[in-house]
């Protein structure tokens, strides 16, 4: 029998970015917000504290800051027809878990998306017209505008004191920022970070290119900080040590150094760590949530009531806690209904390296996660998608988050693995060479999503969420488009040699090689609840006392990093809750 | 080259020939090795001089047979050159030995839970055995592969060509074991030589920081916003490790 503890106005599940927000907004609004998180509780001190969280073998090897697979994990199949295997050793995306979750571990690469993002299937329609959509691909738009969302992802960016220059300030262009986004209420709340000799050169040859290079929007504070909520900031020094760790210098955004800082004095908040939750749970009728039951720290069975559930989990394990809960319809490819799993995508990340003679100080430790630049002309409406023959545009960047020897030094193609040769080209490369990034966006379809296993198991019993995912030929084509413009840029600064990693025609997705953490949908909003699992407010067409916050929430996936938007829709459910929710609890939209 | 059971003076002899440096005394040609002769009495936590001499360190994990394997592959793998020091001087043996007792080696953060499926390489490893148990089942194999094949004589014994080319042909996979494929023996093998190598020599590799140095590695500094702007020069200061020690 599970322990009852007394009902609370919020039940929160996951402490992340979606998590931290929620809670803020709902304990200022007067909830009583109680936070269950599956890991650990922990903190820039002593957690993150110089010099034992800089140690490459502990965060990049034993993976301390990321999710554990040895109790949850997920299996993956590229086909519906295929067994899908379990994701056994963690290769191409990287989970978090503990008090921060991915905020946490990630690099602080932090953008808005463009107005033409929040109306995809519409615009790319309007553009090349219907019949430019394959009947497979089943992107949609977004149900809420970038004009909507504006002063929500204003806000996010205050929170996290984000580093960049504004392109264009209420509709004025600016001189050094992104002539081509949607127009920003104010500035960046602090000028961009120093740039590294990857990112000058990448001003450099995107000139060349006729590009119009600007500064990534970078939430690793470049001057000291105040946020809003009163948390300081300490400036980047450079350490190198972003994707993967904790920050050891209150720089880098993350909940526990923007959020949680707050939320830990209050009264009306309460957070339990070491706290898996395993279903929400549900009245007779199905269409009501009464709470969760979860594992606490030893194990045991306890259930929370609770008058709203927001599932704040990374993006795979929302959608998973809803199929065990029963939570909607599961999605049924063969017949292209139900919406619980439907509209699973991904990111089309890709590398070019460059490498050059010994007099090109490229320094690859230096590392800010989030700084450097791109630029976005092969993005939105500056691509011509009819021209390239593919939906979705992408950008190339110079970023260096920062590197190490055991994270891996790259070495010029045809360098033995091991020997004296091998040794040579370590020693030759790893100060001379730095890579840019191509990011495309991942579009979804009918024969990518999620659902349960049928086989396999978590350490709690329940069925292993399964990801039915490959490559399909709209994503390979860009892939190969951006790689190929990536390596006409990069030869116009004369490298000794360049190294490009584009998607070979007919390639299946490769699990064990690392291509961002960006999983995305799976449980959508939209207008249409039957294609959709939430509404524009991200709450549960089926059961609206939940509301499910994050990337799962994307139709499809964009050309950018998806946390500036997770962010800003993060405070855009949170005022729909308070403003219309707490008023009227029930549907905000009528289906 | 054909030897039993190299034994450290043999090593060291090969290393001077390999160098070219057969008549300068082994410590001045060694950077390492020459620090901690040199070193005092309790310098650097040494209770006397030597005392983290690499090749005096008894392994607790692995059997004499495993060692003798270690000692050879991190050599072949890794070997001392003009480039830098070697796997063997640089402790990788006994980070491989204190690795293995670790959660990690023991599968803690992998998903170990059957059925385990055959799968196409891009679906990653689907066996059931553990970090530590594809090291030591690899090994066992290696060395059995080599007697069956050699007239008795283990990986160890065989001379470093020999040992050279079965390196290469596990690499490839088309090295044929029993009970363990190859390819995951070997990938797994180098890919924590290379961990070893290269981590913070807490972990009982990567001896006085030497890789570190070898590729112009600051090591755990963490701070570099003073350089960023800097173009011209190289980054000027040594390496620093997780206890302070500086390279």
């Amino acid at each position: 029998m599970a322990t009852v503890k007394p009902k609370v106005d919020a039940v929160i599940v996951g402490m992340g970015w979606t998590g931290a927000i929620l809670a803020k907004e709902l304990t200022d609004a007067g909830l009583h917000v109680v936070a269950l998180e599956r890991g650990a509780d922990r903190d820039t001190q002593p957690d993150f504290a110089y010099p034992k969280v800089v140690d490459e073998l502990e965060g990049s090897v034993h993976r301390r800051f990321l999710q554990s697979l040895g109790q949850e994990t997920v299996t993956i199949r590229h086909t519906g027809d295929a067994t899908a295997v379990p994701y056994r050793q963690m290769g191409s995306f990287k989970p978090g878990t503990g008090v921060g979750g991915a905020g946490t571990h990630w690099s602080g690469c932090h953008f808005r998306p463009l107005p033409e993002d929040m109306r995809f299937r519409s615009n790319v329609e309007q553009r090349y017209g219907k019949k430019f959509i394959p009947d497979d691909m089943t992107i949609e738009d977004f149900p809420v505008s970038y004009d909507e969302l504006e002063p929500h992802l204003d806000m996010f960016e205050r929170v996290c004191g984000t580093a960049g220059k504004a392109g264009v300030l209420n509709g004025v262009v600016q001189a050094g920022g992104n002539p081509f986004e949607g127009s920003r209420s104010r500035e960046y709340p602090l000028p961009p970070n120093p740039d590294y000799l990857g990112s000058e050169m990448f001003y450099k040859g995107a000139k060349e290119m006729g590009w119009h290079p600007y500064p990534i929007p970078a939430s690793n504070a470049s001057a000291p900080y105040i946020n809003p909520y009163g948390c300081q900031m300490g400036p980047c020094n450079a350490c190198g040590f972003c994707s993967d760790y904790g920050c050891l210098n209150y720089s880098k955004a993350s909940p526990n150094a923007c959020i949680l800082p707050v939320l830990r004095r209050r009264g009306n908040f309460e957070l339990r760590a070491n706290s898996q939750v395993l279903k929400v749970n549900l009245d007779s009728t199905k269409k009501k949530a009464t709470g969760v039951t979860y594992l606490d720290a030893e194990g045991k069975e306890v259930e929370q009531p609770a008058d709203i559930v927001l599932l704040c989990a990374f993006q795979l394990f929302n959608v998973h806690l809803m199929l065990v809960s029963g939570i909607g319809t599961p999605y049924d490819p063969e017949t292209n209904t139900g919406t619980i799993g439907r509209n699973y995508s991904y990111q089309n990340l890709n590398r070019v390296v460059l490498f050059f003679d010994k007099s090109v100080q490229a320094n690859p430790f230096i590392g800010i996660g989030g700084a450097g630049a791109t630029m976005d002309d092969l993005n939105g409406n500056q691509l011509d998608n009819g021209k390239a023959g593919f939906v979705g545009g992408g950008l190339v960047w110079a970023r260096q988050p920062g590197a190490g020897p055991v994270r891996g030094i790259n070495v010029p193609a045809g360098t033995p693995n091991w020997g004296s040769k091998w040794k040579q080209a370590v020693a030759d490369n790893f100060r001379h060479s730095f890579y840019f990034e191509v990011q495309g966006a991942c579009m979804s379809y009918r024969q990518n999503y999620l659902s349960l296993d049928p086989t396999y198991r978590d350490g709690f019993g329940r069925p292993l969420l399964r990801m039915t995912f490959d490559w399909q030929a709209n994503e390979i084509n860009a892939s190969q488009f951006f790689v190929d413009q990536a390596l006409k840029m990069g030869r116009t600064l004369n490298p000794l040699s360049i190294l490009g990693d584009a998607k070979k025609d007919g390639e299946h997705y490769n699990i064990t090689k690392y291509q961002s953490t960006h999983t995305c949908g799976g449980a959508t909003m939209g207008n249409n609840p039957a294609t959709s699992a939430l509404n524009r407010y991200l709450q549960s067409w089926d059961v609206p006392n939940v509301f499910a916050i994050g990337a799962n929430a994307f139709p499809q996936n964009n050309g950018y990093n998806p946390t500036g938007l997770v962010g800003g829709l993060a405070y855009w459910a949170a005022a729909a809750i308070r403003e219309k929710y707490l008023k009227d609890p029930g549907p905000l939209v009528q289906a | 080259m054909s030897e039993k059971d190299p034994s450290p003076d043999a090593l060291q002899s090969r290393r001077r020939i390999l160098m070219g440096l057969s008549l300068a005394p082994l410590a001045a040609a060694l950077p390492g090795v020459h620090a901690a002769d040199k070193a005092a009495p309790g310098a650097g936590g040494s209770s006397f001089a030597g005392a983290d001499d690499p090749r005096r360190y008894t392994p607790s994990f692995f059997k004499d047979t495993e060692w003798a394997f270690i000692q050879a592959a991190c050599d072949r793998l890794i070997p001392a050159d003009d480039t830098g020091p070697g796997a063997v001087e640089s402790g990788v043996p006994a980070f491989l030995d204190k690795h293995m007792q670790t959660p990690y080696a023991a599968g803690a953060i992998w998903y170990m839970q059957g059925p385990f499926l055959e799968a196409p390489a891009e679906f990653g490893y689907q066996g059931k055995l553990t970090l530590r148990d594809i090291i030591r089942v690899g090994i066992d194999a290696m060395d059995a592969h080599c007697r069956k094949t050699y007239a008795g004589k283990t990986f160890a014994q065989l001379d470093t060509a020999m040992q050279e080319d079965l390196l290469t042909q596990a690499e490839s996979g088309k090295l044929k074991l029993e009970g363990i494929s190859s390819k995951l023996f070997f990938s797994n093998f180098l890919n924590e030589v290379k961990n070893g190598y290269f981590a913070d020599p807490k972990y009982g590799g990567n001896r006085n920081m030497g890789a570190w140095k070898m590729i112009g590695y600051p090591g755990m500094r963490a701070d570099y916003i003073d350089w960023i702007g800097v173009r011209d020069k190289a980054y000027p200061l040594p390496p620093v490790d997780l206890s302070g020690k500086r390279g």
